[in-house]
């Protein structure tokens, strides 16, 4: 593909440079040129996507600098999906913002777009000093995101995540740090083949620092004991904003799903598979206590935040297993998790301006100016985070049950996913009544209507769980590919570093034997 | 010189985390800072302590200077020193907005 490859990172930079010159020129000239580079960056990933999907890996270094010495960025299926669902989401999240969001302050689609390249960046890149860099990149977007519009409560929420992800980072430099100091690379694929060779003394600080990467990615991801700033900052944050972080996490799991599949994946020797004791108790217990959460939630939009630490519990849960099977369910349920919590942020935004100052409290209050729309919005957002048939919700699911089926630890994964889904299908029935049934005469009813455009993004996000369960043949064969792809690490380091960089363990018992 | 470094990096990152636990906006910012010191520090110790190596490659240099932490460092200064001045101006604002420095805008007025 070439230079395309570098359009996901760049054309957002250009985009919030351009607006940055053009802000002047009025809202119009904003959104229009935001909506634009979006559809445009929308038809390069589902270029991207299309070409990813012979399996071979594209690498675009920059300045020609050849891996493991330069930088350089890696295509592959895993990839090309989620900067494609991270351009998906995005689109709808600012046109939901055209209702009038963007406006409450200074250079939100600025910011919007250089979220974008950092998201695209990590997503894309083959460095684990580059990832580094593009986290920083999204964060700093995000403060900005979060904190747009102001008020006490953004401020607070906004504190408190800036400090937590400072400290992160310093956590994550300190792990690249030993990382480097021991292998002497900071190329993903290089780094995969040199944790294979390293020796006793540096297996062991290695295996520090590694641990290190699973608490920064954790904190990304909101992972236990690291979720508790979520759902403060998620509430906090103004709609369009809050569905576009539904992928923040999903860059946490992201890069847990390539570092410990990669780098520390079935050939990295005596670090092999060094995440398997963590993961799973780690996803299933977060998933747990996130089910609480839903359910005691006293707030619409922090009920939704709750979903968002469950939907993260079930993917980490599921990578834990570490098999094709189950690492295939975790993504397509990934992609179906993203767009529906968007969609539910977007929702409980639209249906708490029509309460007044209730806002989205789940306690009696006028009711919505126009309830069966939003009622059977709602009803059809829920059936499909809840996991109930026939919509995605349902069939990643099944997919995540089937994949842990026959494993020891069937009965663990089986029991707290079904529980936890029973639990959020209480507590969603129960915000559904509170908020269409049980409303008080009394109060003054508003007479605002949903914006057409904010109608438009949510209706189209959730119509994305009834396409992803029509299409549910070629995306799970599509999520099996790029699962079988991600669990052999020699896939991608040969992808990058070419076909003689290393041997499997087979490879080399077979040379062994040989006399 | 190792032993020197090491209690350097050990001193910061002690005293970061001390400032960093008092729950007031600008002593946290002070342990951060501290904290992003060490770390810095750190990164640049993690490519070797050498003295008088080569930085360029030449015919008569019997050891090298690795160049790659020194560009890390200079990445991880830049971006600390931004989020140090985003966080200053944060904690400013949350100041004016919840009325209290506390780092939950609910300590004594």
């Amino acid at each position: 593909m070439g230079h395309w490859m570098s359009v996901p990172v760049l054309l957002p930079l250009l985009t919030a440079i351009i607006l940055l010159l053009v802000a002047r020129m009025g809202p119009g000239v904003e959104r229009g040129l935001s909506l634009l580079s979006m559809l445009a960056l929308l038809v390069v990933s589902a270029v991207l996507l299309q070409s990813s999907m012979d399996g071979e890996y594209q690498v675009y270094a920059f300045g020609n600098w050849v891996a493991p010495f330069g930088i350089v960025l890696v295509l592959d299926r895993l990839s090309a999906l989620m900067v494609l669902l991270t351009t998906v989401l995005a689109l709808f999240a600012v046109i939901y913002a055209f209702n009038g969001i963007d406006q409450k302050g200074r250079h939100f689609h600025v910011l919007f777009h250089m979220q974008l390249m950092g998201l695209n960046g990590a997503f894309l890149t083959g460095d684990l000093f580059n990832l580094f860099v593009c986290f920083e990149i999204l964060l700093i977007a995000s403060y900005g995101l979060l904190l747009h519009g102001g008020g006490p409560l953004r401020s607070r929420a906004g504190l408190h995540y800036v400090i937590l992800n400072l400290a992160g980072s310093a956590l994550f430099l300190i792990a690249v740090g030993v990382i480097y100091g021991m292998l002497g690379t900071l190329n993903m694929a290089d780094l995969a083949v040199k944790t294979a060779m390293a020796t006793p003394e540096q297996q062991r600080l290695v295996h520090i620092s590694a641990l290190l990467l699973m608490v920064v990615f954790g904190l990304k991801a909101a992972l236990l004991p690291l979720y508790f700033w979520l759902p403060g900052a998620y509430a906090a944050a103004s709609a369009p904003v809050a569905a576009l972080f539904a992928i923040m996490t999903k860059v946490g799991v992201y890069s847990i799903m390539r570092v410990f599949l990669l780098v520390f994946g079935v050939e990295a020797g005596a670090l092999a598979n060094l995440a398997e004791p963590w993961l799973l108790p780690l996803g299933l217990i977060t998933l747990a206590l996130g089910a609480f959460g839903v359910l005691a939630a006293r707030c619409l939009r922090n009920q939704v935040a709750y979903l968002v630490v469950v939907s993260v519990g079930t993917l980490i849960a599921a990578v834990g297993l570490m098999t094709v099977e189950s690492v295939s369910a975790a993504l397509y349920y990934l992609v179906h998790s993203t767009l529906i919590t968007g969609a539910l942020f977007l929702l409980a935004d639209a249906i708490a301006e029509q309460r007044g100052a209730v806002g989205s409290e789940l306690r009696p209050a006028a009711l919505v100016s126009q309830p069966v729309l939003l009622a059977s919005l709602f009803f059809i957002a829920a059936i499909a985070v809840v996991g109930l048939p026939p919509l995605s919700g349902f069939i990643g699911k099944l997919l995540l049950l089937t994949s842990a089926s026959g494993t020891e630890v069937m009965v663990w994964f089986w029991a707290v996913l079904l529980v936890a889904s029973f639990l959020a299908l209480i507590a969603m029935s129960r915000s559904g009544s509170a908020i269409f049934f049980k409303t008080d005469a009394a109060a003054v009813a508003s007479h605002t209507h949903m914006h057409p455009v904010a109608l438009f993004a949510i209706l189209a996000l959730t119509a994305s769980s009834l396409v992803l369960a029509l299409y549910a043949d070629s995306l799970t064969s599509f999520a099996n590919d790029t699962a079988a792809q991600l669990i052999d690490p020699l896939n991608y380091i040969h992808g990058v570093l070419g076909p003689d960089a290393m041997l499997s363990t087979t490879d080399m018992a077979m040379m062994e034997a040989r006399p | 010189m190792e032993a020197l470094i090491a209690l350097a990096i050990g001193v910061l990152v002690a005293c970061g985390i001390y400032m960093m636990l008092r729950a007031r906006t600008m002593d946290v910012v002070i342990g951060l800072t501290l904290l992003s010191y060490a770390v810095n520090l750190f990164l640049f110790a993690s490519g070797r302590l050498t003295n008088n190596a080569a930085a360029l490659i030449s015919p008569d240099a019997a050891a090298y200077a690795d160049p790659l932490p020194q560009a890390l460092v200079l990445t991880a200064i830049v971006i600390g020193f931004g989020m140090t001045a985003f966080l200053v101006v944060l904690a400013i604002r949350a100041f004016g907005d919840l009325g209290n420095d506390h780092v939950d805008g609910e300590g004594r007025k």
